[in-house]
């Protein structure tokens, strides 16, 4: 089997030829489909559970502490640990809740994520579909999360609950138009809204620097949006602890309650990719024009640790906004979506059209 | 100012702000040094405790095992809980008066509140808080303590000229003997 880590489209086509070659097309595919299940499922839970430790970690030391380090080295597996301990929890059943709805909302919230890293491309040929509308899909899988937030809140029978997913709700599809229109910017540069075709085109530099400064607003602008958009602080106004208890998920309990804790932190890993490889070029490494001295040494750092690179900076820099800011009160939040967030947006796509128009970006 | 120019100095002013607040974080995240969290049961051997900290009531003993407590049992009327309790004795000084003196100055922890009101009371400046914290016992009884060392004794203060009125404050002296 051949293995390359600067290329794993031979690894995958070689098992593929495998498995077709071993049984029938059905159960070939079938056991594709199971192989990439299991291992998108393994990343997520891993992932999940090392952003929650990487979020202490952080907070801590932003507030001079030394966060945990007491299970294994420096707290390696005090995450393992917690969600040991939600497992054995009681999963308490609320009398007078919808059952239904109140068992499927922490799915739903899952299912939207899962399906979104299924078009992360992680390294070159290391991704499991690759639609020719991918943006597009991204967005509107991790906006079908919500209606798991909605349906949380409404089906617990709680007003904590239910003022947190209203909140939710509202601050949502507000953000969704901002998060929409600053990748267009670079749907409009790139000139396609595959995910791989968009990394390829930032083969000679990434669009953060191509596109001059449309593109750095752009890049900021999905920042800020994206982070309302998975309900993190600032913007955390459905969780709101202060105000209310836990906002949409107060109700639920042990592995119910894991399930949207691991949600959430999976959903700001699926944003950062995002921006990682619509802005920060993906896997792809730091190229300069025609310089192909610097490109070679460049290409020698394997795609997959350029893309986690990229990825943990941007996630650093969500929980670093989530440790500084105080939280937004929701008219301040609608505000800063509808009189600041969307006008300058639909600004830059005009510019940016313009630019591209007249070819003054860098090929 | 029009509004126009509002909104974007607003917006300026908004993001200045932000970064502002960004870069004091920012600083902590790369300076390990600033983590001011003490890991207690590693650093015990240099643990320092603060000057200002409440461990517990001791009664200052010098060098040559000399207190100033004269038993006058201020403490124990200002203490709201009864955790003081003074014995006195008696005892007959080389004047030929008969003069009272501490027998045992009775302390129980396990009803202390750390008020400090005896402290601040005690008119001869001899009770003091000690810097000692680890007061986890298995028996409640090795909470109740004797403040005065045996074999302390009162130290004498030279009649004339008259020593001037002790000022009552609440500083900690920097002798610290272990009960």
């Amino acid at each position: 089997m051949p293995f390359n880590i600067y290329d794993f489209s031979g690894t995958t086509k070689a098992v593929d030829q495998f498995l077709y070659s071993t049984m029938s097309p059905t159960w070939a595919f079938v056991v594709e489909l199971a192989i990439v299940g299991i291992i998108i499922l393994l990343v997520y839970a891993v992932v999940g559970l090392y952003l929650v430790y990487a979020e202490r970690k952080v907070c801590a030391f932003m507030q001079n502490r030394v966060g945990p380090n007491r299970v294994g080295k420096w707290g390696l597996i005090q995450t393992i640990a917690d969600l040991i301990k939600l497992l054995m929890k009681e999963l308490v059943v609320i009398r007078k809740a919808d059952q239904l709805l109140f068992n499927i909302a922490p799915f739903i919230l899952i299912i939207a994520s899962f399906m979104a890293i299924a078009a992360i491309p992680f390294a070159k040929g290391l991704q499991a579909v690759d639609f020719n509308i991918g943006v597009f899909y991204m967005m509107a899988v991790s906006s079908i999360g919500v209606i798991g937030t909605l349906l949380a809140g409404w089906s617990s029978n709680s007003k904590y609950s239910l003022i947190g997913a209203i909140r939710s709700g509202a601050q949502v599809v507000s953000y969704e138009l901002s998060v929409g229109l600053s990748l267009l910017a670079v749907v409009i540069f790139s000139g396609s809204m595959q995910l791989s075709v968009i990394i390829e085109s930032q083969a000679n530099g990434w669009w953060i620097f191509k596109g001059h400064i449309p593109a750095i607003i752009a890049f900021v602008m999905f920042l800020v949006a994206s982070t309302a958009e998975i309900n993190r602080g600032p913007f955390d106004l459905a969780e709101a602890e202060s105000e209310l208890t836990a906002g949409f998920h107060t109700e639920y309990s042990g592995i119910r309650f894991a399930f949207f804790f691991l949600g959430e932190y999976m959903n700001m890993f699926i944003v950062a990719s995002l921006a990682a490889t619509v802005f920060l070029g993906g896997w792809m490494p730091l190229h300069i024009g025609n310089l192909a001295g610097f490109n070679h040494v460049m290409d020698f750092i394997p795609p997959i640790v350029w893309y986690f690179g990229k990825t943990v900076f941007i996630i650093y820099v969500i929980m670093w906004f989530k440790w500084t800011f105080p939280r937004l009160r929701i008219d301040q939040l609608l505000t800063l979506e509808w009189k600041y967030l969307l006008p300058i947006n639909l600004v830059n796509i005009l510019v940016i059209a313009f630019i591209v128009l007249m070819g003054w970006y860098i090929k | 100012m029009n509004s126009v120019g509002k909104y974007f100095s607003d917006i300026f002013y908004g993001i200045k702000s932000l970064w502002k607040g960004l870069m004091v974080t920012g600083y902590y995240f790369v300076h390990p040094g600033t983590i001011v969290t003490q890991q207690y049961p590693e650093n015990r051997k240099e643990l320092k405790m603060f000057d200002r900290f409440k461990g517990e009531v001791i009664l200052q003993h010098d060098e040559n095992n000399f207190h100033t407590c004269n038993g006058c049992g201020i403490c124990q009327l200002n203490c709201p809980n009864g955790s003081l309790e003074i014995i006195t004795d008696s005892v007959t000084n080389e004047d030929g008066k008969s003069e009272r003196i501490i027998d045992k100055h009775i302390y129980h922890l396990s009803m202390c509140t750390f008020c400090g009101l005896c402290i601040k009371a005690c008119p001869s400046n001899s009770l003091a808080w000690g810097q000692e914290f680890e007061h986890a016992v298995f028996n409640r009884e090795a909470l109740t303590k004797i403040l005065n060392q045996p074999g302390s004794l009162i130290k004498k203060t030279p009649k004339e000229p008259k020593a001037p009125k002790p000022v009552v404050t609440d500083t900690v002296p920097t002798s610290n003997p272990a009960n």
